[in-house]
C-alpha cells in the first residue's frame, strides 16, 4: 500500500501553520496600531545651525539662563538646592541632575527644550502658556545676545561635561531618562534612587515614606502614578517601547508622558536595562536552548534507528 | 493463601508476589496493535510524554509559587524567573506545553473523528477522551489565574461571569464561585487549589479509564478493517511477525512512539526557548489591577473557537449556542448514524462535513481572538451558524451513508 504517511504530516503542519498565522501575527497586526521608529532623528524640530562655546556656555548656566537653580551638575561640582522630594513637592518631578544631559539627549532636542520646554516635550496638551498653566520648567528667553547661538553654547558645555555617548551605561541611561517618574521594583530602584540595605527596619521605612510623599507629588503632576516597568520588556516588547520612548503621543494620544529626547544610542542602553531588569536569563535561554536542541536531536536519531531495527522483522 | 517458594531470582520473587511477567504481557508484549496505523496513533504518547513534562515542571513551579494576590505575581515574575536557577526554564517549559498539549489533543480527536475511531465498540475511547478534554479545560483555565496577571484577572473575570446565566441573572452563583463579589482572594486560592490538586487527581483518573477504554475494542486502524486479533497474534508469536496483521506494542509500536516523540519534542523545545510568546501571553506580565481593563481580552487559543460562538449571539441566545458547543462532541457516537467505522475519505457527505467542521472551527478560532468588529464579527457569526447547522445535519447526513 501506498504511504500516505508524509501526506498526513503536510496537512497537519499546514493547519497548524495557518492557526498559528491567523491568531498570532494576523490578529496581532489587526489589534495592535503600529508604530514606525523614526529612527530619533526628531524631525519636527528645527536644525540646530550654531556651533557652540562651551566656556560661554557654562557662563550661562549658571548665570543669566539661572539653569542651576532647580538642577543639579554634580560632576562640576554644583549640587542640587533641595533634595528630591522637596523638589517634586515644588514642581511635581525632580528635575534632572545634567551632568551626563550632553551625552543622553540629542542635541536638538537639547537645544528646543531650553527654548520650550512644552513643545520639545510633547505635553503642550496639558501645558498652554495661554490658558496660565506652564510647564515647571521655565523657558530661556535668552541672555541679551543672540538667542540661538547662547543655547549652543549651552548645549556644548553639557555635552563638554558628560561622559561620552559610548560610555553610556544601561544603568546611567534608564536612570536619568525614565527613573525619576518610573520605579523598577525588581531592580529596587524607586523614582528617589536605589534603595539602600537598611540596618534597621525603622529606616527602611523611613525611606518608604519619603518614596510615598515623592510618587503622591509625582501622581498629582502626572494624573496617575506611573507604571512600575520591572517586567515591561516581557509586556510591551522592545519594539514598542523603543518607538513608545521616541513619541510617546504616536502610541497613546493625549498621554501625560513626556517625550524624553533621547539619542537612539540611549533607547538601547533603557531597553537593555529592562532586559537585566525582565529578562535576567535571556542569555543563559538561548545557551541552554542550543544544547537542549542538540541532545534532542541526538535522541531523535537514535529512535529513528531503533524504530528502524525493530520494525524490520515486521514488513 | 497462595504457595510461595525459595525465589530463584530477583525476577522470580517478584513474579510469584506481583505476576510481572503476567503484567508485562499485558500491558506491553502481548498487547496488540494493529500493524495498518500511522503516525497519527502516536498522539496518545506524544499526550502523555507532554502530560509529565506539566507533571514534573509543574511540581518544580509549586515549590515556589505562592497563592496570595499580593505575592503571586511576584513569586512567578521575580522569585520563579530570576532568582531560582533555571526557575524560566520550568515556567517556559509548563506554559509551552499547556498550550501545546491541546494542539496534541485536537489532532488526536480530529484523527478520531477522521477514522471513525468512536464507533463500533469504541464509544467509551471516545466519552473517556472527551472527559479528559474537558478536565483539561479546566485544568488550563485554573492555572492561567495563578501568576496573577492582567489576563488571569480579566480572564476569571468573564468567564466565572457566564455562570450568571444570562437571563436568569444568577449572580449568587458567580459569588459563590468566586467565593467574593470579584476575583480577590478567594478566588486565587481556590483555583490554586483546583490546578494543584482535585484537577490532576481527576485527570490521572480519567487517563487510567481513556487506557482502560482501549483493552476490549483495541485501538482502531487507517483502513477501518475489522481485525481477528486472537487469530493475528497467534501468528506473530508462532514466528510469522511479517504476515501477522498486529504487532506487540513493546517494543514494536513503542519504537514508533518513541521516533514520533523524538521528532516531537525538536519542535516543543524550539518553542519553549526560541517562539514561547504565543504561549506566555505578553498582557499577563503585568500585575492584575481591577481599575484597568485591558484593551483586548482573549482566553488563549485553544477557547477561541467555542468563546466565538459565545460572542456573536445576544446574551442568551449566545450562552445557549455555547452550551451546545460544550457537549456537542461528547454525543458524536450517537450523532453518527451509520454503521461504518472506515476513513472519512470513503464515506461520501460524511467526508465532506469533517472537512468544513475543521475549517470553521479554524475560522472561528481566528474571529475569536480579532476584535468583534466589521467583517470578523460578520465572518464570526456564519462560522458560528455553520458550527451549529454543521452538528445539525450530522444525523441526516450519516443516516443516509451506504453501508461499505
Amino acid at each position: 500500500m501506498k504511504n500516505k504517511e508524509p501526506l498526513i504530516f503536510i496537512i497537519v503542519v499546514a493547519f497548524t501553520l495557518l492557526t498559528y498565522w491567523l491568531v498570532e501575527p494576523f490578529a496581532h497586526s489587526q489589534m495592535h496600531k503600529h508604530v514606525e521608529s523614526e529612527k530619533f532623528a526628531y524631525a519636527d524640530l528645527p536644525a540646530v545651525t550654531k556651533t557652540g562655546v562651551a566656556a560661554t556656555g557654562k557662563e550661562l548656566v549658571t548665570g543669566a539662563a539661572a539653569c542651576t537653580g532647580c538642577h543639579a551638575i554634580t560632576k562640576d561640582g554644583l549640587p542640587a538646592a533641595m533634595d528630591a522630594v522637596t523638589a517634586a513637592g515644588t514642581y511635581g518631578v525632580n528635575p534632572p541632575d545634567l551632568s551626563n544631559a550632553g551625552a543622553l539627549y540629542d542635541a536638538k532636542f537639547l537645544s528646543d527644550l531650553i527654548k520650550n520646554p512644552a513643545h520639545a516635550l510633547k505635553v503642550e496638551h496639558k501645558f498652554d502658556a495661554a490658558k496660565g498653566k506652564m510647564h515647571p520648567m521655565t523657558p530661556f528667553a535668552g541672555a541679551g545676545g543672540e538667542i540661538d547661538q547662547e543655547v549652543a553654547d549651552i548645549v556644548a558645555y553639557l555635552q563638554s561635561i558628560a561622559v561620552k555617548p559610548e560610555e553610556v551605561t544601561p544603568k546611567m541611561a534608564f536612570e536619568n531618562a525614565c527613573g525619576r517618574c518610573h520605579a523598577v521594583g525588581y531592580e529596587k530602584w524607586t523614582q528617589i534612587g536605589e534603595k539602600p540595605a537598611f540596618k534597621f527596619q525603622k529606616e527602611s521605612l523611613a525611606f518608604d515614606i519619603k518614596v510615598l510623599e515623592y510618587q503622591e507629588s509625582l501622581t498629582k503632576y502626572m494624573g496617575k502614578l506611573p507604571p512600575d516597568l520591572s517586567m515591561y520588556i516581557r509586556s510591551r516588547g522592545e519594539h514598542f517601547i523603543s518607538t513608545f520612548i521616541e513619541n510617546p503621543q504616536a502610541h497613546l494620544e493625549g498621554t501625560a508622558m513626556p517625550r524624553v529626547g533621547v539619542t537612539a544610542h540611549t533607547a538601547e542602553k533603557v531597553i537593555e536595562y529592562l532586559e537585566d531588569a525582565g529578562d535576567t536569563k535571556r542569555a543563559e535561554r538561548t545557551a541552554t536552548g542550543k544544547n537542549v536542541m542538540i541532545f534532542i536531536v541526538i535522541f531523535a536519531i537514535f529512535a529513528l534507528l531503533w524504530k528502524k531495527q525493530v520494525w524490520r522483522d515486521l514488513h | 493463601m497462595a504457595h510461595f517458594t525459595k525465589a530463584t531470582s530477583v525476577k522470580d520473587w517478584l513474579n510469584q508476589r506481583l505476576a510481572i511477567e503476567k503484567v508485562e504481557k499485558v500491558m506491553a508484549s502481548e498487547y496488540w496493535i494493529p500493524k495498518n496505523i500511522n503516525f497519527l496513533w502516536a498522539m496518545g504518547m506524544v499526550l502523555a510524554i507532554t502530560f509529565a513534562l506539566l507533571l514534573v515542571s509543574g511540581i518544580f513551579l509549586l515549590m515556589y509559587y505562592q497563592p496570595h494576590v499580593d505575592h503571586a505575581f511576584y513569586s512567578v515574575n521575580f522569585t520563579i524567573m530570576r532568582d531560582v536557577g533555571y526557575g524560566w526554564l520550568w515556567r517556559h517549559v509548563h506554559g509551552v506545553a499547556a498550550s501545546v498539549v491541546f494542539l496534541v489533543i485536537y489532532i488526536h480527536m480530529f484523527t478520531g473523528i477522521y477514522y471513525g475511531s468512536y464507533k463500533k465498540g469504541r464509544e467509551m475511547i471516545w466519552i473517556s477522551g472527551m472527559l479528559l478534554f474537558v478536565t483539561f479545560s479546566a485544568e488550563a483555565f485554573s492555572g492561567y489565574m495563578l501568576p496573577w496577571g492582567q489576563m488571569s484577572y480579566w480572564a476569571g473575570m468573564v468567564i466565572t461571569n457566564i455562570f450568571s446565566l444570562g437571563g436568569l441573572h444568577m449572580d449568587g452563583l458567580v459569588e459563590w464561585i468566586r467565593g467574593d463579589y470579584v476575583p480577590a482572594q478567594a478566588f486565587l486560592t481556590r483555583f490554586f487549589m483546583l490546578h494543584v490538586l482535585l484537577l490532576p487527581l481527576a485527570i490521572m483518573g480519567l487517563i487510567g479509564l481513556h487506557f482502560a477504554t482501549l483493552r476490549i475494542p483495541h485501538v482502531n486502524n487507517q483502513d477501518g478493517e475489522e481485525i481477528d486479533f486472537e487469530k493475528e497474534s497467534k501468528k506473530y508469536l508462532a514466528g510469522d511477525k511479517a504476515g501477522s496483521k498486529v504487532m506487540r506494542f513493546a517494543n514494536d509500536f513503542m519504537s514508533k512512539d518513541m521516533m514520533v516523540v523524538g521528532i516531537y519534542l525538536i519542535f516543543f523545545f524550539y518553542l519553549v526557548f526560541f517562539q514561547y510568546e504565543f504561549a506566555l501571553d505578553p498582557v499577563n506580565f503585568d500585575p492584575a489591577d481591577g481599575l484597568k481593563t485591558p484593551a483586548h481580552i482573549y482566553p488563549e487559543w485553544y477557547f477561541l473557537w467555542s468563546y466565538e460562538i459565545l460572542r456573536p449571539f445576544s446574551v442568551n441566545i449566545g450562552l445557549m449556542a455555547f452550551g451546545f458547543a460544550q457537549v456537542i462532541f461528547m454525543l458524536l457516537p450517537f450523532l453518527d448514524r451509520s454503521p461504518n467505522a472506515i476513513p472519512a475519505s470513503r464515506r461520501g457527505a460524511f467526508g465532506v462535513w469533517f472537512w468544513l467542521l475543521l475549517i470553521d472551527m479554524i475560522v472561528l478560532t481566528a474571529m475569536g481572538k480579532l476584535p468583534p468588529a466589521g467583517i470578523f464579527s460578520t465572518i464570526g457569526l456564519v462560522a458560528a451558524l455553520a458550527f451549529i447547522v454543521l452538528w445539525i445535519a450530522l444525523p441526516f447526513i450519516t443516516k443516509n451513508e451506504k453501508k461499505a
